[in-house]
């Protein structure tokens, strides 16, 4: 459980419960996200990897009946305070979804969209930012001269680059990526690969994956869930091939899930 | 003596026979309508149609003035309308998970959907036609404004919950306020449906007669004051069918095309608008 | 830090737009509610003279004098019902058979023009069915039809009196007819659309013991989606109870109460269109009006049992129109 903590946290999670209604989907789970590095949630599917992701930024709360318990500090700040403003805390962290979710509108207002919300540039301030947002989502020189058009008329790939265009571009301090690649083919799994190694320079990420191999690429961290329960969290290349716990072995070896 | 297996199939023939047979005469009456109409309508649609008021008995006339007051009450009917509609679609889609507004207000909005529209006409005389103390185009309007808003609330609210949630999700993300959620996100990507839903309620109401018996009323002449009797196509085929007199008969004909026409192409459209959307999303 | 400030004023007013757009669509979904209230407020107001004035025996009085002022709603209320009940006889069983037809039978080529057609029959307005009837039907009924009537149905020993009478082409069983052709096409689709919500695993599966089209219609679909088509019948209903300009034209108007079908009649929301305008004097206008509370009663009533069948089907399913 105690991986040597070589930076400073940025999140630290501390007793988190959640619930669907009466159902306990997480349970005491305890871990601090690394800052300017690359954590992993990995296990099998209804583990609640995704759940402990849509925490952090209180995604649940757009449906009835969930609720949360606990603490996840930000910067020092309770995420989960009633009184936390979430469009705030939402400018802060940002996400990106499973499937490519571009808004109905040009490329380039899909960008703006975001940055309009908070913050007032000139044209040609958000010109620059738009451009920056793409070049760091490496997807600038394949949208370059076709800005207006549609962002649902890209291809998979990269509208879900754009996806990730548009969140950084807001300037986030914490970057959420819940499966990005698991609708995406494999050159584009590679191209986003890539991305996140770069942008980690910039941004704390947590990204939840079901392919172990993905997060033994691209993670420092990686946390195995398991019905709820945070099984073991360390360092990514200590928990691949010298796990503490008995079920993480099996796994990450196979012999389940 | 049948066997079994083969009194199974002769009554799956006879059933599928049966069927075949109430298609075809589901399509004759239609053939049938269309192709009375357009003997009738085509013979009777001149020129003066379009630049004549209504004649009275005995002479001839056209049925501008009845298409003018059917289009100026077709169209205030519908932005009165829509507005509202969109705006309740939007509630029960988007705001109406918690609460006890949202269920009911569904229901009563279809029972609405199809509740008799000669009461939504008793229902404007009674609380505007009576109060202003005359007949008025505004009535008129305001009774085909309660027939639209029901259809664009429910195509509205329809659409709006096609709209996967991780688009809500995304935008919400960003950390944008939900009015902007909705407007510059949900309801854009719902806009395709929402306008088909506008278009097959202005087919709808730009032939209902019976609200507007008792709220336009008629005007055999031009009028373009919405705060007197207006003239529209629906209430002056109705008079001029049942008269005695050849030309009215005829001129009523005229319109029943020109509306079925008109009716036809916007449910056309609608279709044509909403499946072209349908294949590039 | 600047940044922070400017953050602050904007989220404050987002947090006043959001409250103002959130408030302004639910005060149109509390608009729909208080629509209905107003309809029932204002048509229970309108019609307490006749209330007053006749009380319970308005429902089952047959006189309707507007020269003694004296009303009741019998005629209008069986017209009514009758064409209504005609319509259905007629329009179940086709819709039926064409709902089999779209959704098991027709080659799939056809499958979405026929259906489109259908849909586009339930479209034309009501006024030009009322027109065709009138002057294409009736004539043609008249001659052809309700002579053979009189003379086959007209003289059997029970039945008779229901179909003797004067072959005028107008009358009870022309506007049920005639209402008969506007509902099915409305019908049929509503059928079709709950057909359509059977799994295609549980028809493959009977298929797949070896089972007719017939028999998959009848023993897999129907008992499938019961609740669905009573409601989507339930709907037709509705609309054949409320619909006046198809049956204004060809009714005959006549306040009597006559047993033969083929005798003019007619119904409540015919007697609207044809008197209301018309009327003059409190308690003719106020009888009316409560002739339109009934038939809002009425079908309030049905449409809510429609909706309530149809929605068990659909349950939290986006369901049909």
């Amino acid at each position: 459980m105690n991986a040597e903590q070589v930076t400073t946290p940025k999140v630290i999670v501390r007793d988190l419960n959640f619930f669907y209604g009466n159902y306990r989907a997480l349970k005491d789970i305890n871990l601090d996200i690394a800052e300017k590095m690359v954590t992993a949630f990995i296990g099998p599917s209804g583990c609640g990897k995704s759940t402990l992701l849509r925490t952090f930024n209180r995604m649940y709360q757009l449906y009835p009946k969930q609720k949360a318990t606990g603490q996840i500090m930000l910067d020092g700040n309770n995420v989960l305070d009633p009184k936390q403003d979430l469009n705030m805390l939402r400018a802060k962290i940002g996400m990106v979804f499973q499937k490519p979710t571009p808004f109905p509108m040009s490329i380039y207002d899909n960008i703006a969209f975001g940055v309009k919300l908070y913050e007032n540039l000139s044209r040609n301030e958000m010109d620059e930012r738009v451009e920056w947002a793409l070049k760091k989502a490496a997807l600038w020189g394949e949208v370059s001269d076709k800005l207006k058009q549609s962002g649902t008329s890209l291809s998979g790939g990269q509208q879900q680059r754009l996806c990730i265009a548009r969140a950084i571009a807001v300037k986030p301090q914490v970057l959420l990526l819940d499966e990005p690649t698991s609708a995406l083919d494999p050159i584009s799994t590679a191209h986003i690969e890539k991305l996140i190694d770069e942008l980690k320079k910039d941004f704390t990420i947590v990204i939840v994956t079901h392919n172990m191999q993905q997060a033994a690429r691209i993670s420092d961290f990686t946390a195995y869930m398991y019905l709820g329960d945070l099984i073991e969290f360390g360092d990514t290349s200590t928990v691949f091939t010298n796990p503490t716990r008995k079920e993480t072995e099996d796994y990450i070896t196979g012999r389940f899930g | 003596m049948l066997t079994l297996y083969t009194r199974r199939r002769i009554i799956n023939v006879t059933g599928l026979l049966v069927s075949m047979l109430a298609m075809a005469f589901g399509l004759f009456w239609l053939c049938w309508i269309l192709i009375t109409l357009l003997s009738h309508g085509l013979t009777a649609l001149t020129p003066a149609v379009f630049s004549q008021m209504t004649p009275p008995p005995g002479s001839t006339g056209g049925l501008l003035n009845a298409i003018a007051g059917t289009l100026m009450m077709s169209l205030l009917g519908t932005l009165i309308g829509t507005p509202i509609g969109i705006l309740a679609g939007t509630y029960l889609a988007e705001f109406g998970q918690r609460g006890w507004l949202a269920p009911i207000t569904r229901f009563i909005n279809d029972i609405l959907l199809s509740a008799p529209s000669i009461v939504i006409g008793l229902f404007v005389y009674e609380v505007y036609v009576i109060r202003v103390g005359h007949f008025s185009g505004w009535a008129g309007a305001l009774a085909l404004a309660i027939i639209v808003i029901p259809i664009v609330i429910r195509t509205t609210e329809n659409m709006l919950r096609l709209i996967p949630n991780t688009l809500r999700e995304a935008a919400s993300a960003l950390g944008a306020p939900q009015w902007k959620i909705v407007s510059f996100v949900t309801l854009r990507a719902a806009r395709a449906g929402i306008i088909t839903g506008v278009m097959l309620a202005i087919a709808r109401i730009s032939g209902e007669t019976a609200p507007l018996l008792f709220t336009a009323l008629n005007n055999q002449f031009w009028s373009a004051d919405m705060n007197s009797p207006l003239a529209n196509l629906p209430v002056v085929i109705f008079q001029f069918a049942m008269s005695p007199y050849e030309d009215w008969q005829h001129l009523a004909w005229a319109g029943a095309l020109l509306i079925t026409i008109s009716v036809l192409t916007l449910n056309i459209l609608a279709r044509i608008l909403f499946r072209q959307s349908a294949t590039t999303h | 830090m600047k940044s922070t400030l400017l953050h602050q004023a904007r989220l404050k007013q987002q947090i006043w737009l959001d409250m103002l757009f959130r408030g302004l669509t639910r005060l149109s979904a509390f608009g729909v509610l208080a629509l209905l209230l107003a309809i029932i407020a204002s048509l229970v107001m309108g019609s307490m003279p006749a209330i007053e004035a006749f009380g319970f025996h308005f429902l089952v009085n047959d006189e309707w004098n507007p020269v003694t002022d004296e009303y009741g709603a019998l005629v209008p209320i069986v017209g009514t019902l009758v064409t209504s009940g005609i319509a259905l006889l007629i329009a179940i069983p086709v819709s039926f058979g064409i709902a089999i037809f779209l959704t098991e039978l027709s080659p799939r080529v056809l499958r979405r023009p026929l259906g489109i057609a259908i849909e586009l029959l339930a479209g034309i307005p009501s006024i030009i069915y009322g027109m065709w009837g009138l002057f294409v039907f009736a004539p043609l009924f008249a001659d052809h039809f309700e002579p053979w009537i009189n003379d086959h149905i007209g003289t059997l020993p029970m039945l008779g009196p229901f179909f003797a009478g004067p072959p005028m082409g107008i009358g009870i069983l022309t506007a049920g007819i005639i209402l008969a052709i506007m509902v099915i096409p409305f019908i049929a689709s509503v059928m079709r659309d709950v057909f359509e919500v059977v799994p295609p695993m549980l028809k493959e599966s009977a298929y797949g013991v070896g089972a007719t089209t017939w028999e998959v219609v009848m023993k897999i679909v129907l008992p499938f989606t019961r609740i669905g088509v009573v409601g989507g019948i339930m709907l037709g209903l509705g609309r054949a109870l409320g619909e006046t300009m198809a049956v204004t034209f060809v009714i005959g108007n006549a306040h009597e109460l006559s047993k033969s079908l083929l005798m003019p009649g007619n119904s409540i929301s015919s007697a609207l269109a044809n008197e209301f305008t018309e009327a003059v004097g409190e308690l003719y206008t106020s009888a009316l009006i409560e002739l339109g509370l009934i038939l809002f009663f009425i079908t309030f009533v049905v449409l809510s049992l429609a909706r309530l069948m149809l929605h068990k089907l659909g349950k939290g399913e986006g369901q049909t129109t």
